[in-house]
């Protein structure tokens, strides 16, 4: 049996007198897309900075297929083959589309030093542009990326979270503000890339609608522990669920 | 399209231009051109830490020092510049690397303070220990580089000595902003938390960034050195390092060209307000500030803004028209 | 031991008004996001304004000091966040760095033009007496100095954390965006910070001109101390900036007498690097607090 793509034991964490996180568990799958939702204030987000890297956890662990990461730096992170898109828009707005892609591979190949020596694309357009294609922006690809519409970013920034190639992708809220039309169409990407490579997903979402549909499992976090675990189905007709979102 | 081909026509006729500017003019403009070419190259320096990597350096000056030290007590004991320089810039390199690791260990504005320390500390040592730098008296009667069929003794031949040097390092300077460490640099100005969450060691690079900048104050120093073949501590104090400072952000910082500019209007805003006696510097500082307020891109951006006005059909390539939005 | 206790009590009398200087830059950090790099200008200036106050107007000393302190409040308090601050900060926290560091030479070489380049006297505030305590030779104005800005230190804190307004302010420089929804008016609040400020730069340059005579270039050593103080003390707090000063204060007078007096200068660089390498949080500060 091989490790789970992402293992969090026991994550703790808390502000002043607020826990925030309370001695959370959970294992994801390899290949898998994973839900996590809960109402606002429920710690969804600092599990995820936690996980990232970004808070240091009061206690627990977090392993990365089978690799402890706690207290990781989020460059190192991402050479272990972690990738995350952001909640507000991430990307490098001075720069084109092109180059923002090229940055999100360069690091992960060669050397330092090659990487001053070498090629200035670091051997890396045609990968790009492929990237760039699959999310189809590729009319937009010498643009800057400050110039392109909020969907369009918000699909920029996932094209550089695979652009390495990663094994495990964080996605932070990536329908936020995000039309019908782009959410549909991000969706499928995200379900054909998934499908494609096998890479394994979490997702941290407010639009259930979206989550309950791109998602293969849902976990349910309320006042900063997991109330439920299970298909969107079974979330769905889940009584505490249903509490919780309702303010029970 | 036709902007790229423009574009080597437009330098080629830029580099024309600076090979013909000192012809029939007296040893004093030869002389202030050359300062010009140097200044440039240490705001050129700055602007990769500045403009294309976003941190503030105060000790532009005192790297200037550091390369001009050297190479002076290693051309008076009888070294050639040409190996003289280059040790000076390994030695500012070093230092950078050195003075950036604790300050970038820590957020915000430490390495403007730390490299402001340091400055007035380079300035002590140089004052004070005399059997190195000769003290307040400094260090004098430099040799010019001599290569044999080519010697610079003469104002003229060291202006095309120095713009041979400009020009070299303006091409290794492009050279690694357009390489993926240029990218990671600006990648590090715009968003330096994305750019860790892509990968890019954002320390390093800083730190890198710096110490290649602090590198090119080296080279200037180097050049300093031969061309007044006089130098003191005096010259490489704090007001020093902050005009290097207003050049690059004058010029327009993260812009290529923008440290050519701003050197020229500080080097040659003097000359133009001299009528104005010693109100000059009162009037350019205000003239900072009221810039910051309105173009906060320097005078290339405000180029570029009129450039977009006018023409706005033509998109030049996104790093060299967008400078740095200083954040 | 008599030489010892002298320099110690110098040294604590500078080094509180160095802490006047640092409160008032953490102040301004804390409430606006500035640093700013002219403070050591704004402490030169306000002795100026006294000088044209009883030269040219000639004014008497007291009448002269409260008139400074009214002008320097308006001048480095209102104009400094009208005609700086407020115009530049949205571009970013560089730019008005930057803007500062200009605006000192502004200060500067307008002094310089306007004035004079050379050093004048400055009427001592207090007595030069000196005592004589256990062999010690104590000067009468270093105690003064040192019971004065120490009194100004506590009425401060005091207002920071005894009155209502004080108490704003903090709130209002913690966290703007909570203290917007309890109703503070947060520009007001940043307002005060600013005038605070040119208060402390006022009060620090009529304790510190007699000592150092008025010169327009006296900006330069005292603004790299402050900076290097509120760092050392730990960059938000009063209690730092205060510990910061007295600190380097008495550092210096020790390293001058004791140690180098050539390398005196290069102590409180040396202590500031020394502090960012091992504790960058400052002496008091925590690193959480930091963040804020």
């Amino acid at each position: 049996m091989t490790a789970p793509a992402l293992s969090v034991r026991n994550i703790s964490k808390t502000f002043g007198t607020i826990r925030a996180v309370n001695d959370v568990s959970f294992d994801v799958r390899t290949g898998e897309i994973l839900g996590l939702i809960g109402p606002n204030g429920s710690g969804k987000s600092t599990l995820f900075n936690c996980i990232l890297g970004q808070l240091p956890p009061d206690g627990g662990a977090v392993h990365v297929a089978g690799q402890q990461v706690s207290g990781s730096r989020a460059c190192d992170l991402s050479k272990l083959g972690v990738g995350r898109t952001f909640q507000q828009l991430s990307v490098f707005p001075q720069m084109s589309v092109l180059d923002n892609v090229i940055l999100a591979g360069q690091e992960h190949h060669g050397s330092m030093l090659s990487r001053l020596f070498g090629k200035p694309d670091a051997g890396l357009t045609a990968d790009a542009e492929k990237m760039i294609s699959f999310f189809r922006l590729e009319h937009l690809r010498d643009e800057l990326a400050g110039s392109l519409s909020y969907g369009q970013q918000k699909l920029l920034d996932a094209a550089m979270a695979f652009m390495a190639g990663p094994g495990l992708v964080l996605l932070d809220e990536p329908a936020g503000g995000v039309n019908l039309t782009m959410l549909a169409h991000l969706k499928e990407r995200l379900q054909t890339y998934n499908a494609e490579h096998g890479t394994t997903f979490v997702v941290i979402e407010h639009n259930m609608e979206f989550v309950m549909s791109l998602c293969s499992r849902i976990i349910v976090l309320a006042e900063g522990a997991i109330i439920a675990e299970g298909t969107p189905d079974e979330i769905r007709s889940n009584q505490q669920v249903i509490d919780a979102y309702l303010g029970g | 399209m036709t902007r790229l081909n423009k574009r080597p026509a437009l330098l080629l006729f830029l580099l024309v231009l600076a090979i013909l500017a000192p012809l029939g003019h007296g040893n004093y403009i030869i002389y202030v051109l050359t300062s010009w070419l140097i200044f440039s190259i240490a705001a050129m320096g700055l602007n990769l830490t500045l403009g294309y990597a976003g941190q503030i350096s105060l000790a532009q000056a005192s790297f200037m020092a550091i390369g001009a030290y050297t190479t002076a007590i290693m051309t008076l004991a009888g070294w050639h510049w040409l190996i003289a320089a280059p040790v000076g810039m390994v030695l500012c390199f070093l230092v950078g690397l050195v003075l950036g690791y604790p300050a970038l260990r820590v957020k915000g504005h430490f390495l403007a303070f730390v490299t402001l320390a340091f400055n007035t500390l380079v300035f002590l040592v140089l004052r004070n220990e005399d059997w190195l730098t000769g003290g307040s008296y400094g260090l004098s009667s430099m040799p010019r580089p001599d290569f044999y069929l080519f010697k610079t003794l003469k104002q003229l031949p060291f202006y095309y000595f120095t713009l041979a040097v400009t020009v070299v390092a303006a091409l290794v300077l492009w050279g690694i902003v357009r390489s993926p460490w240029g990218r990671a640099f600006k990648a590090l100005r715009e968003n330096p938390v994305r750019a860790e969450s892509l990968g890019v060691d954002t320390r390093r690079i800083t730190l890198l960034a710096f110490a290649i900048g602090s590198a090119y104050a080296g080279l200037a120093g180097a050049l300093v050195s031969p061309l007044v073949q006089y130098i003191d501590p005096g010259s490489f104090g704090l007001s020093q390092s902050l005009r290097i400072l207003l050049m690059v952000v004058v010029g327009g910082s993260g812009f290529f060209f923008g440290p050519f500019v701003g050197a020229a209007v500080v080097i040659l805003l003097p000359e133009m307000l001299r009528f104005t006696a010693g109100y000059y510097l009162i009037i350019y500082s205000a003239l900072v500030i009221v810039m910051l307020a309105y173009v906060p891109n320097g005078l290339i951006g405000i180029g570029t803004r009129l450039r977009e006005r006018f023409w706005p059909q033509h998109r030049a390539r996104g790093d060299l028209a967008k400078g740095a939005q200083l954040k | 031991m008599s030489q010892f206790l002298q320099v110690m009590l110098s040294g604590l009398a500078t080094g509180s008004i160095y802490a006047l200087v640092a409160i008032g830059f953490t102040l301004i950090w804390q409430s606006a996001k500035t640093v700013n790099f002219a403070q050591g200008e704004f402490v030169m200036l306000p002795a100026f304004f006294v000088l044209v106050c009883t030269k040219v107007l000639a004014l008497p000393l007291w009448l002269a000091l409260i008139v400074a302190l009214a002008v320097t409040v308006v001048v480095l308090g209102v104009l400094f966040k009208k005609l700086v601050v407020e115009p530049i900060l949205p571009s970013g926290g560089i730019p008005l760095t930057i803007a500062t560091m200009a605006l000192a030479i502004f200060l500067k070489e307008s002094v310089k033009e306007f004035y004079g380049a050379e050093a004048q006297p400055f009427p001592p505030l207090f007595p030069s007496q000196t005592l004589n305590v256990f062999g010690a030779v104590i000067s009468l104005q270093d105690i003064c100095n040192l019971v004065v800005a120490l009194a100004i230190v506590v009425v401060l804190t005091l207002f920071l954390n005894r009155t209502r307004t004080g108490r704003c302010m903090q709130a209002a420089a913690q966290n703007p965006a909570v203290a917007e929804i309890l109703g503070i008016n947060v520009r007001r609040m940043v307002l005060y910070a600013f005038l605070i400020n040119g208060a402390l730069a006022a009060l620090a340059s009529f304790l510190i001109t007699p000592v150092y005579l008025a010169k327009f270039s006296n900006g330069e050593v005292l603004g790299l101390i402050a900076f290097i103080a509120a760092i050392v003390g730990g960059f938000n707090q009063i209690r730092g900036a205060l510990a910061g000063g007295l600190l380097i204060g008495v550092l210096d007078n020790l390293t001058a007498t004791y140690v180098t007096a050539e390398y005196r200068a290069a102590l409180p660089l040396v202590l500031l690097i020394v502090v960012i390498l091992v504790r960058p949080q400052g002496l008091l500060g925590t690193s959480e607090g930091r963040a804020v």
